[in-house]
C-alpha cells in the first residue's frame, strides 16, 4: 500500500517535473519564435505574402493571424502524425495536411469575415506555398512531440503577425499618412503614396534586408554567433530550398 | 472577333500591367535567387514558361471536368498543389528520357518551380476570374511572359551592378531589391496601356 503510495506520488513528482519541462519548453519557442528566430526578420522566411499584403497594418495583422492559425494547427497535425507518415513521402503529406488547413480558413474568412478575405484575395490559398509552414513541419514538427510543436507554431506565426503589422504600420504611415486607418500625421505632411503601392514593398524590404545586414557585421564584429540571420530567401534560392520552400515533392534520392 | 480582342488584352494586362513578380510578388525567390547572370535568367524564365502554361492547362481541365462535376469546388487548393506538383515531377521524368538537351537546359531549375507560389497562384486567379480552359492557358502563358523579361532585365541590371561601389550594408539583396522597386516605379508606365 505504502510503496503504492509511494509510487504514484513519484509518478505525480516525475509528471510535474514533465509538465513544467513542458512549460518551459512553450515559453522558450514563444520566444524563439517570436525574437530569436523571428521568420521574417532574422530568417527571411515567406517574404512573397510578406510584400504583397504589407499594403496596411490591418492587412498585415490579418495575413498574419490567418498564417499562425495554419501553422499552429499543421504543426499540432503533423506532430501527432509523425510516427505515421513514411518519410519518402512526407512533403506530400504535410502540404495535403497544410491545404487542408488553408481551405478551412479560407471559407471561415469568407463566412465571418468576407472584407478581409477580399482584401488578402488570391494570397489566403497561397499560404499553402509559404516557405516558413512547410519549413517548420520539416524540421521542428516532423521530430518532435505535439505540445511543443503547437507552441513553436503560435511563435513563428506571432513573430510573423509582428513583423507583418510592423511593415505594414510604416508603409501605411508614409504611403497615407494613417495607421490602423486613422489620419495621425498633421496637414502638412503630404503621403508618399508610391509606399502603399507595389514599388514600396521593394524599398520597404530593402531598408530591412540593409538594416539587417549592419546588425549582422556589427555581430560578426563582436565574435557573436550570426549564421541563422538571413538564411532565407535573402541569399538565393538553393538556401531556400533548405527551408522546404522548393523542396522536391518526391525525394528519393535523399534515401538512397 | 470579340474573344480575340479579349485575349489581346489578357496578354498585354498579364504580362505587363500587372507583372507577376512587380505588381504581384508571386515567384519572389526565382526572381531574386536566379537572376546573377542574363543566361540562366533566361533558362529560368523558359523553365517557367513550359511549366505555368502546362500547369494552367492541367488545372483549367481538371477544375471544369472533375471539381465542378462533382460539385466539389471548394477542394481546388489541395488538388491545384498536388497537381502541379506532381506534374513538374512527371515533367522533369519525361525530359530526362525523352528530350535530353531540353532537360539538360532546364532540369537544373524544374524542382525549383515544384512549389513556386506563381504556379499555384495562376491557377486559383484563372478559377478566381472565371476564365475558361483557353483563357486560362493564355492568362498563364503571359504570367509567365511577364516572370521572363522581369528576371531577364533584373540579371542585366545585376550583371552592370556587381562593378558599381555600393555601400557595405547594401551590398548583395538590399542593392537587388531597390532595383526591383525601381523597375516596379517603370512598369507603373504599362498601366495606361488598357
Amino acid at each position: 500500500m505504502s510503496e503504492r503510495n509511494l509510487q504514484s506520488n513519484e509518478s505525480v513528482s516525475a509528471k510535474a517535473g514533465r509538465e513544467e519541462g513542458a512549460m518551459n519548453r512553450a515559453g522558450e519557442r514563444l520566444y524563439n519564435g517570436i525574437v530569436k528566430e523571428n521568420p521574417t526578420f532574422v530568417l527571411m522566411l515567406g517574404m512573397c505574402p510578406t510584400l504583397a499584403v504589407t499594403t496596411s497594418a490591418i492587412n498585415g495583422l490579418g495575413m498574419g493571424l490567418t498564417t499562425l492559425v495554419v501553422l499552429a494547427l499543421s504543426n499540432l497535425l503533423i506532430s501527432l502524425l509523425r510516427g505515421l507518415i513514411p518519410n519518402r513521402v512526407r512533403i506530400p503529406a504535410f502540404i495535403v495536411i497544410i491545404a487542408s488547413f488553408v481551405t478551412v480558413v479560407q471559407l471561415l474568412l469568407e463566412a465571418y469575415l468576407p472584407d478581409l478575405n477580399k482584401a488578402l484575395g488570391v494570397y489566403i490559398p497561397l499560404i499553402v506555398v509559404n516557405c516558413i509552414i512547410l519549413g517548420r513541419a520539416e524540421s521542428y514538427a516532423y521530430s518532435n512531440p505535439p505540445i511543443p510543436s503547437l507552441f513553436d507554431g503560435i511563435g513563428m506565426g506571432m513573430g510573423f503577425t509582428v513583423a507583418l503589422t510592423c511593415i505594414g504600420l510604416v508603409r501605411e504611415l508614409l504611403g497615407a499618412g494613417k495607421a490602423f486607418g486613422f489620419k495621425i500625421t498633421p496637414d502638412s505632411f503630404e503621403p508618399v503614396r508610391i509606399f502603399a503601392q507595389a514599388p514600396g514593398a521593394f524599398f520597404v524590404l530593402a531598408a530591412l534586408v540593409a538594416v539587417q545586414n549592419y546588425v549582422k557585421a556589427a555581430g560578426a564584429r563582436a565574435g557573436k554567433d550570426t549564421s541563422k540571420i538571413g538564411s532565407g530567401c535573402s541569399h538565393d534560392c538553393m538556401n531556400c530550398s533548405e527551408k522546404g520552400c522548393a523542396q522536391r515533392f518526391y525525394d528519393n534520392e535523399k534515401e538512397e | 472577333m470579340e474573344s480575340v480582342k479579349e485575349l489581346l488584352v489578357i496578354l498585354i494586362g498579364s504580362s505587363l500591367v500587372s507583372n507577376v513578380v512587380l505588381s504581384q510578388f508571386l515567384g519572389l525567390c526565382p526572381f531574386l535567387g536566379v537572376s546573377r547572370k542574363t543566361n540562366t535568367a533566361a533558362g529560368m524564365g523558359s523553365a517557367v514558361i513550359f511549366v505555368i502554361t502546362l500547369a494552367s492547362a492541367v488545372a483549367g481541365v481538371i477544375y471544369k471536368f472533375v471539381l465542378e462535376r462533382f460539385h466539389v469546388e471548394y477542394l481546388r487548393t489541395i488538388v491545384f498543389i498536388l497537381v502541379i506538383a506532381a506534374l513538374v515531377q512527371f515533367v522533369e521524368m519525361f525530359l530526362r528520357k525523352a528530350m535530353p538537351a531540353l532537360y539538360e537546359a532546364l532540369g537544373v531549375y524544374l524542382p525549383l518551380i515544384t512549389t513556386n507560389c506563381a504556379v499555384l497562384g495562376v491557377a486559383i486567379t484563372n478559377v478566381q476570374k472565371e476564365y475558361g480552359i483557353l483563357t486560362g492557358i493564355v492568362n498563364g502563358f503571359a504570367t509567365a511572359v511577364g516572370f521572363t523579361i522581369a528576371i531577364v532585365i533584373l540579371a542585366g541590371i545585376r550583371e552592370k551592378l556587381e562593378h558599381n561601389d555600393v555601400p557595405a550594408s547594401f551590398k548583395g539583396m538590399p542593392m537587388v531589391l531597390l532595383t526591383a522597386g525601381l523597375m516596379a516605379i517603370a512598369f507603373c508606365g504599362f498601366s495606361g496601356l488598357l
